[in-house]
């Protein structure tokens, strides 16, 4: 069970990148890859231990489950695989290897309101600032 | 206070992990080293295995081991066995590796010294999943007495690996094992990868793997000069 290490990186990015746009979190968005290795019922839990103390708390975690998506050498079409248990294109059968999605692990968006303090200026220009990240 | 809105952040959670990682990988190459990680259940014969690797590759090429055990250091005990320089990574109550772990007990070693590196992971087919060690080639193990179908039941750890050693094979007919069935669930969640069947009891088989990564380290020591 790895979960609350996983937990706490996710509520330590969170942090961060809620401190430097100067905002509350109320909900943190992850993409959860099935090929992660995490366990989402173990990590629903953990979450809400690694807020303790800390700004985050009470926040929510709202996962969005992201599917094997890989690319079938025969049709050369991307498919999602029905079952993990099973790395062969649904359509025709081909072994692949080629895993193009699956594997995130991702806070990919904060669900914020403004600190007091800061005022509602900044807001308009937070997404677009907001620059891709790895 | 203003309505919530949502911003995106696009943060990778084990994004640090793999910063550590690549680095390492990079150090691996300059100093000419082939990094092998075993992953297993507990009890599948990893250290046995990784003892009999060990001792055998010793007479042509340098050695070296670091263990992942969660609170003991019986497994650095009986590696050390081999002569070859070994150390322990005591992870408390940390059920896996991580590439800082790695860095931090690699420290004092000097990897020009070295042709090949083992990193045994933690006891574990879940956790060590998502940790990348910097590693260039993982080793899932499993042996005959566990069943056919675990990588079934443990696919993203088989999927994440290069390649796969089933052993203690000389209890094969013992448990019935069938090796087809197995062969077919390993090639079902990791198709293409490469299987070796071997006993580290009897030596059965030894040769085969010994010499894939002979050539292993070869190619990368080619890739590393070209």
């Amino acid at each position: 069970m790895h979960e609350l290490s996983i937990a706490m990186g996710i509520v330590d990015a969170a942090l961060e990148e809620a401190q430097r746009r100067g905002v509350q979190v109320s909900a943190v968005h992850l993409r959860l890859g099935v090929l992660s290795g995490v366990v989402k019922d173990a990590l629903m839990f953990s979450y809400e231990v690694a807020c303790q103390d800390t700004p985050l708390q009470g926040s929510q975690l709202i996962v969005e489950d992201v599917p094997v998506v890989v690319f079938c050498p025969q049709c050369h079409e991307t498919r999602t695989l029905p079952s993990v248990q099973l790395f062969q294109c649904p359509e025709c059968g081909a072994p692949t290897m080629d895993v193009r999605q699956g594997k995130e692990l991702e806070v990919f968006a904060l669900e914020v309101q403004d600190d007091e303090v800061q005022g509602d200026r900044v807001q308009e220009h937070d997404v677009q600032k907001s620059e891709v990240k790895e | 206070m203003s309505e919530p809105r949502l911003v995106e952040v696009r943060r990778n959670v084990l994004k640090q992990n793999d910063v550590i990682a690549r680095a390492l990988r990079e150090q691996f190459r300059a100093a000419g080293v082939f990094v092998v990680s075993l992953v297993s259940s507990p009890g599948s014969g990893k250290t046995t295995f990784l003892e009999k690797t060990l001792t055998q590759l010793q007479p042509r090429y340098r050695v070296a081991a670091l263990v992942g055990d969660l609170a003991t250091e019986n497994d650095a005990v009986r590696l050390a066995r081999s002569k070859a320089p070994v150390k322990q990574i005591t992870t408390g109550t940390l059920c896996h590796l991580e590439a800082a772990m790695v860095q931090n007990a690699l420290r004092d070693w000097d990897l020009h010294q070295l042709d090949f590196l083992f990193i045994e992971n933690v006891g574990n087919l879940v956790c060590p999943s998502s940790y990348d060690l910097g590693e260039n080639l993982r080793l899932v193990l499993m042996s005959v007495t566990e069943g056919e179908d675990k990588p079934l039941k443990y696919p993203t750890i088989f999927n994440s690996a290069d390649v796969a050693v089933v052993t203690k094979n000389e209890l094969a007919s013992v448990v019935e094992f069938d090796w087809n069935a197995a062969r077919t669930s390993i090639q079902s969640v990791r198709p293409g990868m490469q299987i070796f069947r071997l006993s580290a009891k009897t030596g059965e088989g030894m040769e085969e793997y010994l010499n894939f990564l002979s050539q292993q380290l070869t190619e990368q020591r080619a890739v590393a000069r070209a």
